[in-house]
């Protein structure tokens, strides 16, 4: 992952040698039989962008019986683990990285390293989240869609205070400052379902000691009583002290939040680029709102991103995995990821380096910073990249630290002691 | 010789089931109930208990997959798991304060247990809360507490007490979600009395009056121990109630703020089922001991169950 910028640079390069179409090769031969694909994207615009890729796919194969099964977002994380073992798709979508460790671990995923081999079309375009999709040396299925996070503002309110994007933390706190003087808070946030903190943790933390240090973190090598640890809470601390956050955030879950932003009663969120269409949906425009890369804290450390990834695997249990395997191919070509990633649909970033980038002010900016301003790595997500349960317990701290941050010292303490068990 | 004409054969003769009819025939008809109960409640119990002995992520087999830990998942419940110690003295605060459903249901009982017109419609309407889901209740009960543009803040305003987050405060939360849970439990409290203020028995009432008995004392000596059946299954729903209070820790707090509102069904289904839970060894060791809890009350409640049974000569 850490070599994302250099990777991503020298596939946008071969972009420009390759030949288009090279994924037809894959289907000279008709398939046939049944293809039952698992699908978590619920909601009404990734559901229909999924269901006509789908229909391409169908369109390209017509002699396969292709079924749908939909899951609510949030009830697929956990009934993934009752299908993939009882009844297992061919296909279905999941998240990268830790994430799929359990799964990969219990053997209900498919190796699908031979996509990836070297010479393939696969390992070329989608060569930056190759280190995410890796466990033990194999990759266990491949990526369709990722965002950048960041800090998403009004531009309009920074301006009548007479702010800029800050360019280091100490102007961030200022910016902060007088936010809060204009009688306003600087952060929306929702911690109710507790990963939004860390979000915040995470960029914290990669600014305060770099992507290097975040990962030792997130593979138990590094006590959570650490100085280290500490001097990232510390930095937290000065934005919770000055009351930087809204109130209450504790009873909020992420879309509770977005009101503050739009009724200008806070001035930023910190956030994935999904927080841009239901802000864009509630009335703001682009003159209103922008973006801008979390600012470095300390001096010297490599700026690292976090860019979650979404993912396609196929099941071990699978029926049909030739067929599955077109399937991956065709969601991995950079024709399809342009066109389920563009505005109308997912409004996301393609991983296939050959795909085009929709003409978007956030879509643009944020692939600009992944792939020119991000040298120190990108890293999945707090929750993609710690394990299940060292994740809980973190994020359950750092909600409480966002309430008391009196606790600190018990927090941390705490979360050392699950880090031993996990570990 | 042939003093008895019968075609019926010596005992000897008969068959095994005629023989043993009596003692037989009854089990038979509760063969399928109890092999149900066996294989979906009785044997769950003892896997449970099985399973709480291993570290298994519950993906795989147990066989392959899983480590025995013996006890190890215990130990570590009674001695380092803080959040177990909060599940567990949360459940004793929905098993203490949840029971105020039974005075509560009893005097929307007394009230409601008048013949004016259209009382039926004011019985449904009190009743109503019991009806629709829990699910609905804890979200009503959320925007209730919002402390932005929440009922309650704009209430307890006008007596002049500044605004609170009932749910966002970890010494609160749990009270507020209770009361939540007490607004059904009373009325299903209520209903139960209802019933049983229908058979009591107006003589006993006459003749308290004609004693002079009235206002609490008529209640407390007369009304109430006739109640007495009544009251014995309210006490019964409500603590297994407490008990099983999930839906609405799940939908108002989803066991936040920080893990303050966890009781141990909803820690249990963290550690084992939920997004981030993969330790079903560990989720059966919680289930293990919320199932000791139960068994407690269980043991007092069929014990009490005999006795009345017994009393009755039977």
């Amino acid at each position: 992952m850490r070599s994302m910028l250099k990777t991503s640079v020298a596939a946008l390069a071969t972009a420009a040698v390759m030949a288009t179409g090279a994924f037809a090769a894959g289907h000279a031969e008709p398939l046939t039989g049944d293809l039952r694909i698992n699908l978590d994207t619920s909601n009404p615009a990734p559901r229909a962008t999924m269901e006509a890729m789908i229909a391409r796919f169908q369109a390209k194969h017509p002699d396969l019986n292709i079924t749908t099964t939909v899951i609510d977002r949030e009830a697929y994380k956990t009934q993934i683990r009752n299908f993939l073992s009882a009844d297992a798709p061919d296909v279905l979508t999941w998240y990268a990285a830790n994430r799929m460790r359990p799964y990969v671990e219990a053997g209900l995923l498919e190796d699908v390293s031979d996509m990836w081999a070297e010479g393939t079309d696969i390992a070329q375009e989608l060569a930056s989240t190759k280190g995410a999709m890796t466990i033990d040396g194999k990759q266990w299925g491949v990526p369709y869609t990722y965002y950048q996070w960041g800090i998403y503002y009004r531009k309009d309110i920074y301006e009548e205070l007479g702010l800029k994007e800050p360019a280091n933390f100490d102007e961030m706190v200022a910016n902060c400052e007088a936010m809060i003087a204009s009688g306003r808070k600087c952060y929306t946030i929702g911690t109710k379902w507790l990963w939004t903190a860390s979000g915040w943790f995470d960029y914290l933390n990669m600014r305060t000691h770099g992507f290097d240090f975040h990962m030792q973190m997130a593979r138990g090598e590094i006590a959570w009583t650490d100085d280290r640890v500490r001097q990232t809470f510390a930095n937290w601390r000065r934005l919770v002290d000055l009351g930087a956050f809204v109130d209450d955030h504790q009873n909020k879950d992420w879309q509770q939040s977005l009101p503050f932003l739009v009724d200008g009663s806070a001035g930023a969120i910190l956030k994935g680029n999904f927080a841009v269409a239901p802000l864009r949906e509630a009335g703001l425009t682009d003159d209103q709102l922008d973006f801008h890369q979390f600012p470095s804290i300390t001096e010297g450390v490599a700026l690292a991103e976090d860019a979650p990834t979404d993912t396609f695997h196929i099941a071990a249990g699978a029926q049909n995995k030739k067929a599955a395997r077109a399937f991956l191919a065709h969601m991995a070509s950079a024709e399809e990821q342009s066109i389920i990633n563009n505005g109308e649909n997912l409004g996301q970033l393609p991983v296939n380096a050959n795909a085009s980038i929709d003409d978007d002010k956030f879509l643009k900016e944020g692939f600009a910073m992944l792939s020119s301003n991000s040298p120190g790595g990108v890293a999945q997500f707090f929750d993609r990249d710690f394990p299940a349960e060292m994740a809980k317990a973190a994020m359950e701290g750092m909600q409480e630290f966002m309430v008391f941050p009196d606790n600190l010292d018990d927090i941390l303490a705490r979360l050392e002691s699950v880090r031993q068990d996990v570990y | 010789m042939a003093t008895t004409t019968t075609n019926a054969k010596p005992r000897a003769q008969q068959g095994w089931y005629k023989r043993n009819e009596i003692a037989v025939t009854p089990w038979l008809f509760l063969i399928p109930g109890i092999a149900m109960f066996a294989l979906y409640v009785i044997l769950p119990v003892f896997q449970s208990f099985y399973l709480s002995l291993f570290e298994w992520d519950g993906l795989g087999s147990l066989s392959t997959h899983g480590e025995y830990v013996g006890l190890d998942h215990y130990e570590k419940l009674f001695t380092r798991d803080r959040a177990f110690n909060i599940s567990l003295w949360n459940n004793l605060k929905w098993l203490i304060f949840y029971l105020l459903a039974i005075p509560g249901g009893l005097m929307v009982a007394l009230f409601l247990n008048q013949k004016v017109f259209g009382i039926r419609l004011y019985k449904s309407l009190f009743f109503f809360p019991f009806v629709i889901s829990q699910i609905v209740v804890g979200l009503v009960f959320t925007w209730f507490y919002d402390p932005q543009f929440g009922l309650s803040n704009w209430l307890i305003g006008l007596v002049g007490i500044p605004p609170v987050n009932i749910l966002g405060n970890p010494t609160t939360a749990t009270y507020g979600i209770i009361a939540a849970g007490l607004w059904p439990q009373t009325a299903y409290c209520m209903i139960l009395y209802l019933t049983g203020l229908n058979a009591v028995d107006p003589e006993q009432v006459e003749a308290a009056r004609l004693d002079g008995a009235k206002g609490h004392k008529m209640l407390w000596y007369i009304i109430i121990p006739q109640l007495k059946p009544a009251t014995f299954i309210a006490f019964v729903v409500t603590i297994i109630g407490a008990l099983r209070s999930f839906d609405l820790i799940s939908i108002m707090t989803n066991g936040g703020p920080f893990g303050s509102t966890r009781v141990l069904s909803f820690y249990m289904f963290e550690k084992s089922l939920s997004e981030y839970g993969f330790k079903m060894g560990y989720g059966a060791a919680i289930a293990v001991v919320l199932f000791m809890i139960m068994l407690v009350f269980i043991g007092y409640f069929l014990w009490s169950m005999y006795q009345d049974e017994k009393a009755a000569g039977h």
